[in-house]
């Protein structure tokens, strides 16, 4: 069929280890990114921006930061609510204190910040291992949502223990809080989100991003050919927890507007992400695409068939919602354990030899 | 077999005595590898010959004994120190990070030759481009080596046994060691794939000049093979010495068939 590799020879192991070595792969990814940003604003009302799209992409970062720290680097985290928090207001305080630093620095500056806590949560990894670990983590959730609702410094003291995004502007426009532009906060965020998404790619394909799956597959052998699990365990808490970070960030500042510790950020988002990576793929960039699109889609559009097209009462839609994803899921890991990203591959493969079966 | 070119001591152990509890695992062994030999370690289960190993490489640490490698004496070390300071190995129950392909197994052998910082990885650019083509090099010589080219884009866990015992052997010269220690290489293998094996091993000390510690179970391989054997039986150090002197010591052949008990 289209998608074939024949008579694409390779000559250079450069080229062998290009991002995309296949043709067919790159002109997908260009097109992706051509309906991205040159179509899509164009095209949806902002409905459609800031309900649907907002927070896929968000979440998809989320969700690239948790896999990078279950997918690759296989250590279980139930702390991504927390982090997000931190995230968030990291950059609530920055954009008090230093408004004339600019919103893009101050984004990736609280991403920074909670790399640093995600570092020094990150710490028990290097004893235990599994579900201990995810215990462990769960512990960093709860005490980072206590920190944020009791120390009133985090919230500048405001009588509901909410925070509240001054507008600040990118490039004259306005990007964060309610008055903000739909299309400037759209931009911002697929910008954010295809750039790290490449870096990711880049880590993953890298020395470190081999070291981490060697941490994952074999954490005895992986040490006993030099690869230092304190290194790579805490990098991957970090570089996990910068992206995290910088999703809470975006989450709060750009999407939300204002946010409060126990509703944003609790347990819930935790598990939320954890379901998108598994659902989307473990150790797979696309994946963290997939099961966020899963996620944030499947809902609004089980509730836009039922209500809409069925006129079934909306607190009724909403419970069988919550059943329906629940039974989805379930069904999806039967059928296939590793993903959706693994059923896409599976697809590529099948095209490749399509119409012979082997 | 060729002009064998044996060098000074490379490795030194010295009353190494390891124990678990009340379970004396190694009780005062002493013995040295020399540069450029093949040197293998035999005994009934249980002598305590894979405990030597991890001794060796820093995974386990013996209480009492010291061990000298490259003129550095040391009584413990973590494995990644051992790792760096040249001493690599492949494992009895096959040790391979299954989720990845060949190719990247053999590179993360190469972890250690490769020194660009997250900020270059993470852009893909200037020196963490030119190294990581740099090591793919290398990481062919190897996989054209061990003749593995097909398999080289495959994940490891899909592979056969034997496959899989190979690119462990891969991903340990990967590092280019100076020693390398092979936890029974032949365990499981039909004749064919020992026969493979047992040319690697001989390559490899032939051509890259690599030191060679190994542990096997198969007689014919160790003595053919081997220029001086250790014997060990229930931690305890039985006779060290050439193939032909070991084959007929009396100790050696008690522990192995069993003497009568009066």
């Amino acid at each position: 069929m289209i998608y074939r590799e024949t008579g694409q020879f390779k000559s250079s192991y450069e080229s062998d280890q290009a991002l995309f070595p296949i043709k067919q792969d790159r002109y997908v990814i260009l097109g992706v990114l051509i309906v991205t940003f040159g179509v899509v604003p164009g095209l949806l009302n902002e409905y459609w921006l800031n309900a649907i799209l907002l927070p896929f992409l968000i979440y998809a970062l989320a969700a690239l930061g948790l896999n990078i720290l279950t997918g690759y680097c296989g250590q279980v985290s139930l702390g991504t609510g927390g982090f997000m928090a931190v995230g968030a207001f990291s950059v609530y305080k920055l954009m008090i204190a230093f408004p004339e630093l600019g919103f893009i620095p101050l984004v990736l500056l609280s991403g920074v910040i909670t790399a640093a806590v995600g570092a020094l949560f990150g710490l028990p990894s290097l004893r235990i291992k599994g579900f201990y670990l995810a215990v462990a983590t769960l512990a960093a959730q709860f005490f980072l949502i206590w920190l944020f609702n009791k120390v009133g410094w985090f919230f500048n003291y405001n009588a509901s223990g909410m925070i509240n995004s001054p507008p600040m502007t990118v490039f004259g426009v306005i990007i964060t809080g309610p008055e903000g532009d739909m299309t400037g906060k759209y931009y911002l965020v697929a910008t954010f989100v295809a750039l790290f998404a490449l870096v990711a790619k880049n880590l993953a394909r890298g020395r470190i991003g081999r070291n981490w799956m060697a941490i994952r597959d074999m954490d005895i052998a992986a040490e006993l050919i030099g690869v230092r699990p304190l290194i790579a365990k805490l990098s991957a808490f970090a570089v996990s927890s910068f992206y995290i970070g910088m999703a809470g960030a975006l989450y709060f500042a750009v999407w939300l507007g204002s946010a409060e510790p126990t509703e944003a950020f609790d347990i819930n988002q935790s598990f939320l992400v954890l379901f998108m990576i598994i659902i989307g793929g473990l150790g797979s960039v696309l994946g963290s695409f997939l099961g966020a699109g899963f996620m944030v889609l499947m809902p609004i559009l089980l509730k836009n068939i039922m209500v809409d097209g069925f006129g079934t009462d909306a607190a009724l839609a909403a419970h069988i919602e919550i059943i329906t994803v629940g039974v989805l899921i379930i069904g999806f890991l039967i059928v296939e354990p590793h993903g959706l990203a693994r059923l896409w591959r599976i697809a590529k493969e099948k095209m490749r030899l399509w119409p012979f079966p082997h | 077999m060729t002009e064998r070119n044996i060098g000074d001591v490379i490795l030194k152990v010295d009353n190494i005595s390891l124990s678990f509890g009340v379970m004396k695992v190694l009780d005062d062994i002493s013995f040295d590898v020399r540069q450029g030999e093949i040197r293998s370690i035999i005994g009934p289960n249980g002598a305590g010959k894979s405990s030597m190993l991890n001794v060796i490489n820093g995974f386990y640490h013996p209480q009492q004994g010291s061990i000298t490698f490259k003129g550095n004496t040391r009584k413990q070390m973590a494995p990644h120190v051992a790792a760096s300071q040249g001493i690599a190995r492949t494992f009895q129950n096959i040790a391979l990070f299954k989720g990845m392909s060949t190719l990247d197994n053999i590179m993360t052998g190469r972890n250690l030759k490769m020194k660009t910082n997250l900020f270059w990885q993470a852009l893909h650019i200037g020196p963490a481009r030119t190294e990581e083509i740099e090591n793919r090099e290398a990481a062919e010589r190897i996989i054209d080596f061990l003749d593995i080219q097909a398999i080289r884009k495959k994940p490891v866990g899909k592979l056969p046994y034997g496959l899989q015992k190979r690119v462990e052997l891969g991903r340990a010269l990967a590092a280019e060691p100076d020693l390398l220690l092979l936890d029974e290489p032949m365990a499981g293998m039909n004749s064919e794939e020992k026969e493979d094996m047992c040319r690697f091993i001989i390559d490899v000390n032939d051509e890259f000049g690599t030191t060679i510690t190994l542990i096997e179970h198969d007689m014919g391989v160790v003595m053919d093979l081997s220029d001086r054997v250790l014997v060990l039986d229930y931690g305890k150090q039985l006779a060290d010495d050439v193939p032909d002197k070991v084959r007929t010591n009396q100790t050696v052949i008690d522990a192995y068939l069993g003497v009568p008990h009066e």
